[in-house]
């Protein structure tokens, strides 16, 4: 019995120490996120005032409103074109044989080990060639590097898993290629697009290196670069009040989406279809 | 009404010959049933037909039109998977209206060919499901309702029973053969590597092996006149005892084949006789295993149960000479 209870414990308090460091720093953001002047700088664990002023200020300050609205834009556009190609290339990968199947397979992951900052100066020649420079298709563009090689791969693996007779059923009701992906691939692969769609949009959103390099105008930033370049009244002042504001805002997004998701991320859908 | 000729078919997987040249005719309207072993090719010779594997050689013709190149839908046939292949996410009306749908039918005429399918096969309760709220069986329909509802001029069936339980397998297989009298236009093409299936739905059965031909005919013909052993031996349940040696010299044959029903028990003046080794009583049926000194035990059918104990001593004669000669090749022997 006592074992027992020191198991329970010991589980639980190990649970309690991984939400804390989980939670915490997204906690405190958003308290210190309500706070103003000097409350800022005090280290209080409870919420001790109440002001929208740091909110306030950020979207009335310059092109806050403008970088979120380019996040939004480029993430949906990564988030899209990504699993278009992907799934179109997971079909060719997964059910057309042709000769070098695996290498291109093994190819596409390969892209995936290089670090951004070993490609930088590469990418940025051909943004610039492309006439990309400055531009949110430039990010658009870049993005798809991280992206694309984890949504072919993850959709190759589900789509061969996908029974063949389903497929040669389609076939034999007439069925060409794009309607048997967009009519009877397609909602069977649901929980794996809201998956892997849901990485890409949280790596295309949270996006620093290339967002920083590749733009050059106010106008042009996502917000993840926007946050970095806020400045206070000096340049050695951190206006920290506007950035948890800013921090908070642009989370809030990533948190609802996973709340959306989160059903179709669990459900599996082929269940009855063939035999079991 | 159409006919299916095959001159030299041949399919190749690399370097693996699959099926070796297959010539065969099968009739408007006709019920063939392709059996044989597992891995004779039976599978692939109807994937062939259906279209969905390249012809390596050969042509297969339909009413004189070769459709070698055609894809499926416009070879016009429709097929019943084993593992029923329903989309998951569509209910049983849209699985069923799928290919008309994509044929672009008018709506009503996509309704009305539906609902009279799911008529025919009594799953009208049925059309808003899913396949995941319904039986095996009742999945198993809806799948012979998609293929109906498309009116194929050729039906293929790829073992449509084997994943039913035995209750509900004979079940259904008194369904195909009921759908195959109302359909009796359209020509169907059976796989199964169960003789029961094949001698009951068959208007002719094509036995397969290892990728050729074996025998065509009838289930009678099969029966009576098996033109090789191979035939003889996979066609009948238990099947055919096969003696040699001494056994086949008395018939002046070199293989003697015998089927366990047309041997009878003898109180005396039996032509072999041996120690019964094991009786397997089925109430309306018993089989008797009996080792007369040949390689193997002699299987004989008795009706209803038997009385004798195992090492009792028994006599054995074949019933109005029913008997099978076989030459060393297995073929029939002259007579």
């Amino acid at each position: 019995m006592p074992m027992s209870i020191i198991k329970n414990t010991a589980f639980y308090a190990l649970v309690v120490v991984i939400v804390v460091c989980a939670v915490f720093p997204f906690y405190y953001a958003i308290i210190t996120s309500f706070r103003t002047g000097s409350a800022i700088f005090t280290i209080e664990y409870w919420p001790t005032s109440f002001s929208v002023a740091n909110y306030v200020n950020v979207i009335a300050a310059g092109s806050f409103a403008r970088n979120l609205l380019n996040s939004i834009i480029v993430s949906a556009c990564v988030v899209t074109l990504s699993l278009l190609m992907a799934v179109t290339a997971a079909f060719a990968l997964s059910r057309v044989r042709f000769r070098g199947r695996s290498l291109l397979l093994l190819t596409i992951l390969s892209v995936s080990m290089f670090p951004q900052i070993a490609v930088l100066a590469g990418l940025f020649e051909i943004i610039r060639l492309l006439g990309l420079y400055n531009t949110l298709g430039g990010l658009i563009f870049s993005y798809m590097i991280f992206t694309l090689p984890f949504t072919v791969w993850v959709l190759t693996t589900f789509m061969r898993d996908l029974p063949v007779e389903i497929e040669e059923a389609a076939i034999v009701d007439g069925a060409t290629p794009w309607v048997i992906v967009t009519r009877v691939f397609l909602p069977l692969m649901w929980p794996a697009l809201a998956t892997t769609g849901l990485l890409a949009f949280i790596a295309a959103w949270n996006e620093f290196l290339f967002a920083l390099t590749f733009t050059s105008s106010t106008e042009t930033r996502t917000v993840p670069v926007t946050i970095a370049l806020f400045t206070g009244s000096s340049a050695h002042e951190v206006p920290w009040g506007i950035v948890m504001a800013a921090s908070v805002i642009v989370t809030v997004p990533l948190v609802v989406l996973v709340l959306i998701f989160q059903r179709k991320i669990i459900s599996g859908l082929t269940a009855g279809g063939v035999k079991g | 009404m159409t006919t299916i000729r095959m001159q030299d078919l041949r399919k190749s997987f690399g370097t693996f010959d699959v099926i070796k040249g297959v010539d065969l005719e099968i009739e408007p309207g006709e019920f063939m049933v392709f059996v044989g072993p597992s891995g004779c090719g039976k599978s692939t010779l109807l994937r062939l037909v259906a279209g969905l594997e390249d012809i390596t050689s050969g042509t297969l013709a339909f009413d004189e039109k070769i459709v070698n190149s055609l894809t499926p839908s416009q070879r016009g046939i429709a097929m019943v998977f084993q593992s029923y292949a329903l989309y998951p996410h569509m209910t049983v009306y849209d699985n069923m209206a799928f290919g008309l749908k994509l044929a672009k039918g008018s709506a009503d005429d996509v309704k009305r060919r539906v609902h009279k399918a799911a008529e025919m096969l009594q799953i009208t309760d049925y059309l808003d499901r899913l396949p995941k709220q319904l039986s095996g069986g009742q999945r198993q329909r809806v799948a012979i309702g998609r293929a109906i509802v498309r009116d194929p001029k050729v039906f293929l069936f790829d073992e449509p029973l084997s994943n039913l339980d035995a209750a509900l397998r004979v079940a259904t297989r008194l369904e195909i053969a009921k759908l195959h009298a109302k359909m009796h236009e359209t020509t169907m093409i059976y796989v199964t590597h169960d003789q029961v299936e094949a001698m009951t739905l068959a208007d002719r059965i094509c036995v397969l092996r290892d990728g050729n031909v074996e025998q065509v005919g009838t289930p009678l013909e099969l029966y009576e006149k098996p033109q090789s052993i191979f035939v003889a031996g996979f066609i009948g349940s238990p099947k055919m005892n096969f003696l040699t040696e001494e056994f086949a010299d008395a018939y002046k044959t070199d293989i003697l084949g015998v089927r366990p029903e047309h041997l009878e028990i003898k109180d005396k003046d039996g032509l072999w006789k041996g120690k019964l080794l094991l009786a397997e009583n089925l109430g309306s049926e018993t089989f008797l295993y009996i080792d007369i000194g040949a390689k193997e035990p002699l299987v004989v059918r008795q009706d209803g149960s038997a009385h004798q104990q195992p090492g009792e001593l028994l006599c054995v004669a074949p019933v109005n000479n029913n008997i099978h000669r076989f030459d060393q090749s297995g073929r029939p022997a002259a007579n």
